[in-house]
């Protein structure tokens, strides 16, 4: 019982305690770069979801095997090998998400979400857990994109996921879908984040004098 | 068009039109990273033009030379990892013995550089460009010019910040964001200037 509920609190630190996108800030550039719309930033989720699990897997079996001075390069070539079959699995199946998404597929190898969680948890612990902090950090990553991705594109498009929201008449905030929108709407839904986190962090203490009362 | 200054327009659009930083987004962890100090945003900027433009030349021999004779371009994005992540190695030991001052100026910045998006990015946009070698190598040039560009002028700003008076939440990297998005707004003026003449 207690194994099962650590697995899911290692599946919901990548989540929500720490989130990559908005409380580690790791790999800014796909997260502004693809998300002009949501479904875009779905596909890039998924993708570096699964290259996350894949390589935690890996790497996690590996962990007894690579030499310490030479970890950095064993875990890029290993990221790499995921990274190319997403690759081509994109290009076969889903040629259209491939071309928006674009250069962005192959440079999901230097994310630094991706080494940062090789190094840190991967290379320390066993296959199950590394996996399930891969799908954690995974999903948590996805849902941020999607959620920067529905706000550009529900403003700057006025569609959501390709459906029509406010008709005809609704005037886009072009800005929103410019490369500028990306980096102040995330930039204030970072802040949003910190207020909630603060409030969440507050509310917690107070729970727990409450509790020693 | 003139060839010279066919070359002239590239220049231009790879340092302000296409800069990396705004209207790519390559680069940008060290962007929001390494820029809250004037001379630490240099160091970095330096380190990277460095490796931007060795990178582009050994890559281009490598994908022309080697993958594409074998019929591997496949492994392009392999393949470049490990020459960039090789460059970066070389380069740092090349600078310890022979120029140590430098060396300590750009020490702690070199590792880095081998996750640094606009590295790959700029290999990997050179052949879905299909460069010649010397585009390439003034695109590796060029664009690390306008990343170095960017990441001091974001400097600049942030060192101002400091006295600033900023909301709570909005403190560190939301700020800091912000502002990248009014400076990609300022760099998008850059876009349409030369749309007649391209």
């Amino acid at each position: 019982m207690e194994r099962k509920s650590s697995l899911k609190s290692v599946f919901l630190n990548g989540v929500l305690t720490e989130n990559p996108t908005f409380r580690l800030v790791l790999g800014t550039c796909p997260t502004m770069a693809v998300t002009t719309s949501a479904i875009n930033g779905v596909g890039m989720g998924a993708a570096a979801t699964f290259v996350l699990i894949g390589s935690n897997i890996v790497i996690s079996l590996l962990r007894h095997f690579i030499p310490d001075e030479i970890r950095i390069p064993s875990f890029i070539v290993v990221i790499c090998t995921f990274v190319t079959m997403v690759q081509m699995f994109l290009q076969a199946y889903l040629p259209t998400l491939y071309e928006s998404l674009g250069i962005f597929i192959p440079l999901i190898v230097v994310n630094c979400i991706i080494l940062a969680r090789a190094e840190a948890f991967a290379s320390k612990n066993s296959v199950l857990y590394s996996a399930m902090d891969g799908l954690g950090m995974g999903v948590g990553f996805t849902l941020a994109l999607t959620l920067i991705g529905g706000i550009r594109e529900l403003f700057g498009n006025g569609t959501i996921f390709g459906l029509d929201v406010f008709g005809a008449s609704y005037q886009p905030m072009i800005l929103l879908i410019l490369p500028a929108g990306g980096f102040i709407v995330f930039g204030l839904l970072l802040a949003v984040f910190n207020v909630i986190s603060e409030k969440a962090a507050a509310g917690r203490k107070t729970g727990k004098e409450a509790e020693a009362e | 068009m003139n060839p010279i200054v066919k070359a002239l327009l590239f220049l231009f659009s790879c340092v302000f039109t296409h800069n990396f930083i705004f209207s790519r987004f390559l680069g940008c962890c060290p962007f929001l990273g390494v820029s809250s100090r004037l001379e630490t945003a240099f160091g970095m900027g330096m380190a990277v033009t460095f490796v931007m433009a060795l990178a582009s030349l050994f890559t281009y021999f490598v994908y022309h030379w080697i993958l594409i004779p074998l019929g591997l371009e496949y492994l392009c994005t392999i393949a470049f990892i490990l020459v960039i992540a090789a460059l970066v190695q070389v380069v740092e030991m090349f600078l310890k013995k022979s120029a140590p001052s430098l060396y300590g100026a750009l020490g702690i910045y070199l590792p880095l550089i081998t996750t640094n998006c606009a590295v790959l990015g700029v290999t990997l946009l050179n052949v879905t460009e299909s460069y010649n070698l010397l585009y390439s190598v003034l695109n590796g040039v060029f664009g690390a010019l306008g990343f170095l560009l960017a990441i001091v002028l974001m400097a600049g700003v942030r060192e101002r910040l400091e006295s600033a008076k900023i909301a709570k939440p909005l403190q560190g990297f939301p700020i800091s964001l912000v502002i990248a998005g009014l400076m990609s707004l300022a760099f998008l003026g850059f876009s349409n200037m030369f749309s007649g003449v391209m």
